[in-house]
């Protein structure tokens, strides 16, 4: 009877705490897509969508209800099966890394200890690292299936690029692991939590850039959005998609963003630390709730600012790109690295 | 010389043109980072600019006084149709966009039409016509004039052949508050004078 030896209730407030997230993500990713569109408006100096609701804000019902009303179109020539897996693919890898995001400390509800955190596993980065590659798999295998050239060249493109930022990617955050020496987010913010300890921004101002830059590139976002260069390869590689499919790709972007955002601020903001304030002096539930707003609130920003930068410049050329990823962004890194390894090593010795 | 090609410069229309530069990007440049600040800098700055967007149904840009929208066909203060069917202002229309059929005033319709005879089909086709205010000019009436609205979307074709039932303005006698809103803020008068 060991097998069945399981804790139930733990069981039922996982799954539980995973629906929250996963329609919570969800929901926000739904206003990111207005957000996008009115702060493109503002920056423009235009009013953007206002008609549908009260300051336009039930217009993502209204596109997402567009999206589900279209043809569904499948190309005779296209891979079926693939073509149909592209999509889910996409949004399945954007969705999967909100697993192991530490929302904000715990909530005692019913006698129960609930941490907020779907799985405080010990290798939370190198899982969003696998799952953030996994991405890529979506775009390529939809762009390949949809038997259209500009959709197998936006794929090339993405896939392309992909390897080259998640270099690295992967070495701004070795300098991170080598400040806090733990792989597990939790940890990592639970160290920018304690007092009289900076955020981890200021010890690794560079390898945020660095890591941000990365974080823009993997999601396809200007003016990294060469996949999807509407102007060369018409719309890259949902060309051929239509109806809830082209909805998965375009909102598997904005699911990106924010599970980006939230690894940001996790990683070198605090995650849902508030500054000045020491959280352990507070009731347990009401630090948890404000802990859950102040990383809202991270995110909100990092979000506006992938916007911001998307309104403001234009798109690499191929070769800029692969030259900043290679050439400039790399040895960076790399740099980052061996600065941060000579500083520990010297404050230990 | 024959076969050489002399390079001149071309006059310069302002003073404002400048070379394009082809040096190579210094550091700073290639960094890319201070320029996309200044830019960023310059799109945040838009955020607190008036926008001049006007929202169209709800506010309505004001038109200028020689406009020319839709037509109007007038009545008298007392609420007789003008237009006599002399036809001048379908001669005058350049586009031949104007068609209209006469007919003679029967006695007890004085308080109808103004004069003895009258249009008793009058029709424009404002997918032909071009808005030129011609008609307006033409009539010895005072009967035709340009109003300051546009002819509004349709779904077939012949729903832009208006006939009387559109043109005609309200009668200002019964109905004074739409006889001022057809007319308008735009005097009605070009050719009266005459």
């Amino acid at each position: 009877m060991t097998l069945l030896a399981i804790d139930w209730i733990l069981l039922i407030e996982k799954l539980v705490l995973i629906a929250i997230i996963v329609f919570a993500s969800l929901g926000i990713a739904l206003y990111t897509t207005f957000a996008e569109r009115k702060v493109a408006a503002i920056l423009q100096d235009r009013p953007g969508p206002n008609r549908a609701g009260p300051f336009g804000l039930f217009q993502p019902f209204a596109d997402g209800l567009k999206l589900i009303m279209k043809e569904e179109i499948i190309p005779n020539t296209a891979n079926r099966s693939l073509f149909i897996l592209g999509p889910g693919l996409a949004m399945t890898a954007a969705l999967m890394t909100c697993a192991v995001i530490p929302w904000s400390s715990h909530v005692e509800l019913f006698g129960r200890n609930i941490e907020l955190q779907i799985a405080d596993i010990n290798i939370g980065i190198l899982y969003v690292f696998g799952v953030v590659s996994l991405g890529v798999y979506g775009i390529m295998i939809g762009g390949w299936a949809s038997n259209n050239k500009f959709s197998l060249m936006a794929a090339l493109r993405a896939a392309s690029q992909a390897i080259s930022y998640e270099l690295a990617m992967g070495l701004a955050l070795i300098a991170v692991l080598m400040v806090s020496g733990s792989l597990s987010l939790k940890t990592i913010v639970d160290q920018q939590m304690e007092p009289g300890r900076l955020w981890n921004v200021a010890y690794q101002p560079l390898g945020f850039l660095i890591f941000f830059i990365c974080a823009m590139a993997e999601c396809n976002r200007t003016p990294f959005d060469l996949p999807e260069a509407e102007n060369e390869l018409n719309f890259g590689y949902h060309q051929e998609y239509s109806s809830m499919k082209l909805g998965f790709y375009l909102f598997s972007e904005y699911v990106n963003m924010i599970m980006s955002s939230a690894i940001m601020a996790c990683l070198y903001f605090g995650g849902f630390d508030i500054p000045f304030l020491n959280e352990t002096t507070l009731a347990p539930n009401l630090a948890a709730i404000l802990g859950v707003l102040a990383l809202l609130t991270k995110i909100v920003i990092f979000i506006f600012i992938f916007m911001w930068i998307r309104w403001t410049i234009p798109r690499f050329r191929y070769d800029q790109l692969m030259n900043l990823g290679w050439k400039k962004l790399i040895p960076l890194a790399l740099l980052n690295m061996l600065v941060t390894g000579a500083v520990i090593l010297y404050l230990q010795g | 010389m024959a076969g050489q090609i002399e390079e001149k410069h071309m006059q310069a229309l302002t003073n404002r043109s400048k070379e394009v530069s082809r040096k190579p990007m210094s550091f700073m440049e290639q960094l890319y980072l201070p320029a996309i600040l200044k830019g960023m800098a310059i799109t945040f700055s838009h955020i607190f600019k008036k926008q001049p967007t006007i929202r169209y149904p709800e506010q309505k840009r004001p038109f200028s006084p020689v406009f020319r929208g839709l037509h109007v066909l007038n009545r008298d203060e007392e609420g007789r149709e003008r237009c006599t069917a002399c036809g001048l202002c379908a001669v005058a229309c350049p586009a031949e966009a104007i068609t209209m059929e006469a007919a003679e005033r029967l006695p007890g319709e004085e308080n109808k039409y103004r004069e003895e005879k009258y249009a008793a089909r009058y029709e424009i086709n404002m997918l032909r016509c071009i808005f030129c205010g011609l008609c307006e000019e033409a009539c010895p009436k005072d009967a035709i004039y340009l109003s300051e609205t546009f002819a509004p979307a349709n779904f077939t074709r012949k729903g832009f052949i208006y006939g009387k039932n559109e043109l005609l303005i309200p009668d200002p006698v019964t109905e004074p508050e739409a006889y001022q809103k057809a007319r308008g803020l735009k005097e009605p008068t070009t050719a009266s004078q005459n």
